[in-house]
């Protein structure tokens, strides 16, 4: 077992699994299927780590110098 | 078009495979038999190589096979029937693979039974989940190879050797392609599909050759020469090699000839369509010509840069460009090209005539196509070309009506489209409008060579015309030099001063130069400015007189105020700001040059701040207007006392040169005691470093502050009284190093960072003792390139200097590979108007272009701070932090 966590690590963006709801609504914004967002593979150690499942979208908050946060999403693929 | 056409439909699967026998057989319109091509009254023969059933190629004739017209007619294929087999050269090291893993016996993949269950069990799993194969595949030639004797018939296996170009070779004796083909053959087909073969599509045997295509003749075009002599293709000549050796190994062989001929015959025909295929195989002669040029067959086609794939399918040439030399021409507008007239009168645009213009046409046509501005074609409106002559132009200048087509010259004014390879990002390609002049190159301002990375050394540069009212609208809006003032990359000016710009601009502001009334008049001459300013003062003879500073004001915007500093400050410990005594803090107030010296920091291109505040702020077409303004008046001031550089430029007393001799063998004779410390074993490593290391890097710390200081001293006599002194100060040209080294001391001279060790043994060079660490054995040069260098340093000199070369050369390649690569991932990639980025299928790259959504041209050198100057301005309160 793993007994760090890998979010505390400051290179790495926090990472969360997007609720149904508020994945309908980045869907609608974009005008996209599920499968048209970036994927990430679910051996993905911090995908492992949050717990998300094949299937489920990733919601990556990244620091950004410019923007402030910058928001990403990802689909969790095999 | 019928509309099912249109429709656009998926393509689902691309197979590859082999063409067999069958096949070649089935899509051939006829056996080609004899080597003949055309008969005595040059008509084709019957099943030559010129057969009319093989496509048409000459115009007016009709296709025997297709009944098309040539260009439509797609062409047909033929079939040569090879007497002997042979094998194809393309496929030499899969037919290797294949006969070292089957049994030289009974055919059979040299695994056991179960084995070969389990890898066809793989391969079919591989298959489904749409994965490759090629690495199972591989497992499984190395597995078979390893096995000596055959798990079927008990054979012991040979090793087979492949020898160039096309020989297998088994205990010492050469199988010939019938006996390979013979092996293939008599494999089963599951044991095809273990070489990773779909035997369906792809059977080994069909890798030897027992029919050849013969391709249509429009793959061959003949051209006909002047004289009337027909040219026929390389694919032809080869051809007709084939065809001739194949009759005469089958003449031979029924004649019963001896087996030492047939075989030579049998060699020369794999050698014929070895070259067929191939003209660059190693170990085989390439065919040639008459004339003892290679013939270029099919692989020469597809290949390399000129090649069917990176010549004809990525790049193209294309009409409507022109290419030149480029000259520069500091009276253009950074928006204009200067056009030769014989390229103005070769290219055309066309205009569809209306009531409107219908008048306006017609001169154009009556002038013909030798007069300036005239018009080389008229399309009707039936849609016929007429070309205009000087015998014909009063004729259609009168029959000219709404509805046709007139290709008019290019003429002043008309936007085209300038590009200078390598075009390495959007600003190599930028839209112009056209101004036509005498001569053969292409004038543009020099202001604008930046983006394009140009000089006048002999570049030239293409030029396009648009043809479309379309193209020429984006052109205008999108691709015009002042809208590329500002550039992507780091979000300021790309366009700007350069060189004389820079230094002319600093020679009038930077002292109070008094300009007379006439003066001041012809500075200001080429510029849009047509009233002078209140005079500075008034001379003892009561004449007015302008400063500088006010002639340069008048070219910027009246509510214009920025502080900076400029490139000549002399970074002062503390900077007095406008008390500055260099004249290097510079303060625009409401439009008015109040202190400092305009200079590379202000209106060069990269650094210019006044030019990137003006475009920030003014918009494109008002810094258009500053920077052709500011250029001429640049222009105009150094010529008024003129700049130039000489020999004597880089004089320096004697006391100077005597104290520059002192600094140098100062320094020598540190670097002696350094050695002697080192030698003595009393040298301390620096920290991480060893012994070794430590002495080097400190001779290298004595020797540059030793050349520094040379320069210094130099630098102390050469004033802003020196042009390269106001040049290297200003950030014109060249820099204060340079000045060092011509005047100076060129000092050490490195490879890879280092002092130069490479050379013989222990040694630089036979001048110099084995293990001599010294200054002058290791490359440091200590004479001036004025004084001269002696023979060592010279070598040393050209050491160095080579590296620097070959540097770049390297450099460049990488580079442009790099930028290939890159450019062929991303080019589908498109920012969307809703600030995402997405590719072709919809799939997002960034949800925000950046992940900021920035455009950097807009956002001031990406600095948030822009926002306070902007509040600042309306407000009228300056931000706290
Ligand atoms: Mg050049
Ligand atoms: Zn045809
Ligand atoms: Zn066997
Ligand atoms: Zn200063």
């Amino acid at each position: 077992m793993r007994n760090i966590s890998l979010l505390d690590h400051e290179l790495i963006p926090k990472h969360e699994i997007l609720a149904t709801d508020e994945l309908q609504t980045v869907l609608n914004h974009y005008q996209i299927d599920k499968e048209q967002l970036p994927k990430i593979k679910s051996s993905d150690p911090i995908i492992q780590e949050i717990g998300a499942l094949e299937g489920d979208v990733v919601k990556i908050i990244r620091k950004s110098q410019t923007a402030g946060e910058g928001l990403y999403y990802r689909l969790v693929i095999k | 078009m019928d509309a099912m056409a249109s429709i656009p439909k998926r393509v689902g699967e691309i197979r590859f495979g082999l063409l067999s026998p069958r096949e070649v057989r089935k899509m051939s319109i006829t056996p080609i038999i004899t080597a003949d091509t055309y008969d005595d009254d040059g008509y084709p023969i019957d099943m030559g190589l010129m057969d009319m059933r093989l496509g048409v190629i000459d115009p007016g004739l009709i296709c025997k096979t297709c009944g098309s017209r040539a260009g439509d007619c797609p062409g047909h294929f033929g079939h040569i029937e090879l007497v002997a087999p042979v094998i194809h050269v393309g496929f030499n090291k899969l037919i290797l693979k294949s006969l070292r893993s089957i049994c030289r016996n009974c055919s059979n993949f040299l695994l056991e039974p179960q084995r070969k269950n389990e890898y066809l069990e793989q391969l079919q799993q591989l298959k489904i989940m749409g994965h490759s194969t090629d690495d199972l595949v591989n497992d499984l030639f190395k597995e078979a190879r390893k096995t000596k004797v055959c798990p079927h018939c008990n054979e012991e296996q040979v090793e087979i050797k492949f020898e160039k170009p096309s020989d297998y070779i088994e205990n010492g004796e050469k199988l010939t392609p019938t006996e390979i083909r013979e092996r293939f053959e008599n494999m089963s087909d599951d044991d095809v599909r273990l070489m990773g073969m779909d035997p369906s599509n792809a059977r080994p045997e069909w890798m030897i050759l027992t029919v050849l295509p013969v391709p249509p003749v429009t793959v061959r075009p003949s051209i006909t020469l002047e004289s009337g002599q027909r040219s026929e293709d390389d694919l032809t000549h080869k051809m007709v090699d084939i065809i001739r050796i194949n009759q005469r190994f089958q003449e031979n062989r029924e004649a019963g000839a001896p087996q030492l001929i047939l075989e030579d015959l049998w060699e020369l025909l794999q050698y014929h369509v070895t070259t067929f295929f191939d003209n660059e195989v190693s170990g085989v002669p390439p065919a040639r010509h008459r004339s003892g040029r290679p013939l270029k067959t099919l692989t020469q086609r597809l290949k390399g840069k000129e090649g069917r794939f990176r010549g004809s399918l990525s790049g193209k040439r294309v009409n409507f460009s022109a290419r030149t030399v480029i000259s520069p021409d500091p009276n253009l507008s950074i928006n204009e090209v200067g056009l030769p007239y014989a390229i103005a009168k070769q290219m055309t645009l066309p205009v569809n005539v209306i009531s409107r213009n219908l008048e306006k046409m017609r001169q154009y046509v009556a002038r013909g196509n030798d007069v300036h501005p005239g018009a080389n074609y008229v399309i009707r409106a039936d849609g016929r070309r007429i070309k205009v002559t000087d015998v014909n132009c009063t004729d259609l200048a009168e029959k000219l009506d709404i509805g046709w087509v007139v290709e008019r010259q290019l003429q002043d004014g008309d936007i085209v489209i300038f590009n200078r390879q390598p075009s390495l990002h959007k600003m190599s390609i930028m839209a112009h409008h056209v101004k036509v002049l005498p001569y053969k190159t292409f004038r543009l301002n020099p202001a604008v060579c930046p983006p394009y990375n140009a000089d006048f050394d002999g570049d030239e540069m293409n030029l396009h015309v648009l043809q479309t009212e379309e193209a020429r609208a984006e052109a205008e809006i999108l691709m015009k030099i002042q809208e590329n003032i500002l550039s992507p990359r780091f979000g300021g000016p790309i366009i700007g001063g350069i060189h004389d710009h820079i230094s002319g601009m600093f020679l009038l502001t930077r002292t109070d130069n008094d300009i007379s009334k006439n003066d001041a008049l012809d500075l200001l001459r080429k510029s849009h400015i047509r009233q002078l300013p209140e005079p500075a003062g008034y001379r003892d003879d009561g004449e007015p007189y302008w400063t500088g500073k006010q002639i340069f004001s008048q070219l910027l915007p009246d509510d214009l105020n920025l502080e900076y500093v400029a490139e000549v400050c002399f970074k002062c410990d503390e900077c007095d700001r406008e008390n500055c005594e260099n004249d290097a803090y510079v303060i625009i107030e409401n439009g008015e040059l109040i202190t400092g010296t305009i200079d590379e920091k202000g209106i060069g291109a990269f650094k210019g701040h006044i030019v990137d505040k003006i475009v920030k702020e003014y918009g494109s077409t008002k810094s258009a207007e500053f920077i052709d303004d500011m250029t001429r008046l640049a222009i105009r001031a150094i010529m008024r006392s003129g700049l130039s550089f000489g020999i004597s430029d880089e004089d320096i007393p004697k006391e100077a040169q005597m104290h520059i001799s002192e600094i140098i063998s100062n320094a020598e004779d540190e670097v002696k005691r350094l050695i002697e410390a080192y030698e003595a074993r009393e040298l301390e490593p620096l920290p991480g470093r060893t012994l070794d290391e430590t002495i080097e890097m400190k001779i290298m710390q004595k020797l540059g502050v030793a050349r520094d200081k040379t320069g210094d001293v130099a630098g102390n006599h050469l004033g802003l009284d020196n042009s390269a002194v106001i040049m290297a100060k200003s950030g014109a040209r060249g820099s204060m190093l340079n000045l060092t080294q011509m005047a100076a001391s060129v000092g050490q001279q490195a490879v890879r960072g280092e002092r130069i060790r490479r050379g013989y043994t222990g040694r630089t060079l036979p001048h110099f003792s084995k293990g001599d660490l010294g200054a002058d054995a290791h490359g440091f040069v200590k004479s001036s390139y004025k004084s001269g260098l002696n023979p060592t340093e010279y070598f040393f000199h050209a050491v160095g200097g080579r590296e620097g070369l070959v540097d770049t050369a390297v450099r460049t390649s990488q580079s442009g590979y790099l930028q290939r690569r890159l450019v062929n991932a991303l080019q589908d990639l498109e920012v969307q108007y809703d600030g995402s980025v997405r590719e072709t299928r919809g799939v997002i790259v960034q949800f925000k272009y950046g992940e900021d959504g920035i455009d950097s041209t807009k956002s001031d050198y990406s600095n948030p701070e822009t926002i306070h100057s902007i509040v600042k301005s309306v407000t009228g309160k300056e931000v706290e932090q």
